[in-house]
């Protein structure tokens, strides 16, 4: 029992780094109607400017701000420069997005080594690296710090979604943009500060997830992860981000250690599976989510 | 993409001017045997090609071919019928895999394991293909995104049968005895049959009723439908018939390779035959030969500009950078990739040849000329 206490866990603990991620990818799905294939990568860089702050004596906290900030103008920078002149472009057609934010993925990935270093980044552990013990299981203390950062964020996220003029302008413009625009949003500085939010969260996603060092790859599985979580949870629900990436982290961790394939036990090389037939079977069972609404189709 | 605008823009126009020009003055003869003696000529540099290079340059052209092979497959399903896969990584792995265990470990000759190899990836494109008929556009690029991280894992996790992470050597298929021909240029014909016979049969295909239908899906499904094109049939065959195409790739690459290992197919690869598609040109037929082409040579091409000048630069950091650069610089100048850019350059080009023929009529005509009336 303690053992898959334990398991469950050490479960939360990545699951709550996939749901960072997956609120990410959540803010540019519900301002913009797309999916962020660079999201991670464009974390993994941004976690970078998080580094440079802290090499360059600040307290975390602080360096946590600056990435956050850097992130906001790379998202703006990216869908001004980039994104928005595309869909305007492409009328429906995804490919030409695909494409962009493939580019980016690539770009960011192999540029990070190029700009910092080849050499992994040492970085402060946020929380400290200690544990609690919990019914006979030890639960660690940057789990619990990273949990109630996703709590506050979703806090936060939710009233300016849900609660401001500002978060309704928002989720018009991803409704339908052309019928916003007839009632006055700002519909270009909306999808702008929806990219930039997004890619600040990216910074903090990041920060969360490093564990010893900060590479390039920081961010190649976790995407996988998070797109897992956001597919659960519904594209466009900050609580179902949350509640995808834990029950993805808890999902993979408890399979890792006790699903077998036939003779076969998943073990730490197959993690991927659960996610992958999450997203597979979500997708074809239940599209929008266990928390999304179902999107309308019109004739 | 490319069909969007038809108007005359600057680049293209003065370029396409310049090239109609001289087509026409090299226009010699009927269209048929203009076409047949480009074929001829293409015919005949490929013939000749491993008769000149060195050995592992003859190998890294058989590995251009194959990837021209992949991405052709892909083209089918993402280029004509509008259904992105960033996976198709997956099914060259899988052909390749197929060949390796099958010739390794059960005795079986190359050419049967590549056959079977092909049919296999039908089957898994057809199995991946069932979601995709309710997953569309994006969510489908996530599917498939997914299923190409996932098929690394799966090769380590299996790695008795695999060989994992240190791989699998797989015998080598001989060239047959008094053929004169060395293993490379032997490895390197048979690839190219192979290329070439499935370049015909896509071409063939999508200048069909077939061909007619993908599209139709790919631009309108609903209208597509009403028309009566049986939208599940043609998404499930098309996503079969391309992954057997990237099987067959991956299946025949492990001919020039004889080894396999887990790190070969990743996402990489994947994303490596996204590109080779874009930058050659979505929905054409050459624009995979063309892409795969480029994707290899233009890190080799851009080293040996620079080092002339900048002994110490090294090219490879930057190659991922120089592709993402050149993807997003092409969406944005030429939306149809290099063969679009061409296609659009003679059309602007004939346009403005048009153009100016009729003006110069015009003027002939006002200021009475021999051909005017009295």
């Amino acid at each position: 029992m303690s053992e898959f206490l334990q398991f469950t866990f050490i479960g939360l603990g990545k699951g709550a780094v996939y749901a960072t991620l997956a609120l990410a990818l959540v803010i540019i799905y519900r301002t913009t109607g797309l999916l962020n294939f660079a999201q991670g990568e464009m974390a993994m860089f941004c976690t970078y400017f998080v580094w440079f702050g802290h090499d360059r004596g600040l307290p975390l906290p602080a360096a946590v701000l600056v990435g956050m900030f850097g992130g906001f103008l790379m998202g703006a920078l990216i869908e001004r420069l980039l994104v928005r002149p595309v869909s305007k472009k492409a009328m429906g057609n995804p490919l030409p997005i695909v494409i962009i934010t493939i580019g980016l993925f690539l770009g960011l990935n192999g540029l990070a080594p190029i700009v910092f270093g080849e050499q992994a980044k040492t970085f402060p552990v946020p929380f400290g690296d200690g544990s609690v013990s919990i019914l006979g299981a030890s639960i660690f203390t940057r789990t619990l710090g990273t949990l109630a950062v996703l709590a506050v964020s979703v806090a936060v996220l939710w009233a300016i979604f849900q609660k401001t003029k500002f978060g309704l302008g928002l989720r018009a413009v991803a409704s339908n943009a052309e019928s916003s625009a007839l009632v006055g949003v700002p519909v270009g500085r909306m999808l702008l500060i929806g990219w930039g939010m997004s890619a600040a969260f990216g910074a903090l996603a990041g920060t969360l997830s490093v564990e010893g060092g900060l590479d390039n790859t920081l961010m190649a599985l976790p995407l996988i992860y998070a797109f897992a979580a956001a597919t659960l949870g519904g594209f466009d629900s900050e609580l179902g981000a949350v509640v995808g990436g834990l029950l993805v982290g808890v999902i993979t961790e408890l399979l890792a250690r006790y699903g077998t394939i036939g003779a076969y036990s998943v073990g730490q090389d197959l993690k991927l599976l659960p996610a992958f037939l999450l997203i597979l079977l979500v997708l074809v069972f239940r599209p929008s989510g266990l928390f999304g609404k179902g999107e309308v189709k019109r004739v | 993409m490319s069909e969007s605008s038809t108007r005359s823009s600057g680049a293209y126009g003065v370029l396409g001017a310049a090239w109609a020009v001289a087509l026409e003055r090299l226009a010699i003869g009927p269209v048929w045997l203009r076409k047949a003696v480009a074929y001829a000529l293409l015919a005949g540099v490929l013939y000749w090609i491993p008769t000149y290079f060195a050995s592992y340059q003859v190998t890294e052209y058989t590995r251009i071919m194959a990837f021209a092979l992949a991405a052709l497959g892909l083209n089918l399903l993402t280029g004509y019928t509008g259904q992105i896969s960033v996976g198709h990584g997956a099914f060259m792995g899988v052909g390749a895999y197929t060949v390796a265990i099958l010739v390794t470990d059960h005795g079986v000759s190359h050419l049967v394991a590549i056959v079977i190899a092909s049919l296999l990836s039908f089957v898994l494109g057809v199995v991946v293909g069932l979601p995709a008929l309710r997953i569309k556009g994006l969510y489908l690029a996530l599917v498939t995104l997914a299923l190409a991280a996932m098929f690394p894992q799966f090769i380590k996790r299996f790695s008795d049968i695999t060989g994992g992470s240190s791989g699998k050597e797989v015998p080598r298929l001989r060239p047959p005895e008094g053929s004169g021909l060395v293993q490379d240029q032997w490895i390197y014909y048979l690839t190219l049959v192979v290329v070439v016979v499935v370049f015909v049969l896509v071409r063939n295909l999508v200048k069909s009723r077939v061909g007619r239908a993908l599209i139709a899906i790919r631009d309108n499904e609903t209208a597509a439908e009403t028309m009566g094109v049986n939208v599940t049939a043609y998404k499930l065959g098309v996503f079969g018939v391309s992954a057997l195409i990237a099987g067959l790739a991956g299946g025949i690459s492990v001919l020039r390779e004889p080894f396999v290992n887990a790190g070969l197919f990743n996402i990489d690869l994947s994303i490596t035959l996204l590109v080779i598609v874009v930058i050659g040109g979505v929905a054409t037929i050459f624009g995979p030969a063309i892409g795969a082409i480029i994707a290899a040579e233009l890190p080799t091409v851009t080293q040996d500009l620079v080092a002339g000048r900048f002994p110490d630069f090294k090219v490879d950091p930057y190659r991922p950078v120089f592709f993402a650069g050149a993807l997003i610089l092409l969406v944005f100048a030429a939306p149809g990739g290099i063969t679009g850019a061409f296609k659009r350059i003679g059309a602007e080009g004939r346009i403005q040849l048009i153009q100016k023929q009729m003006l110069g009529r015009a003027r002939q005509v006002s200021s009475g000329g021999p051909d005017s009336p009295p």
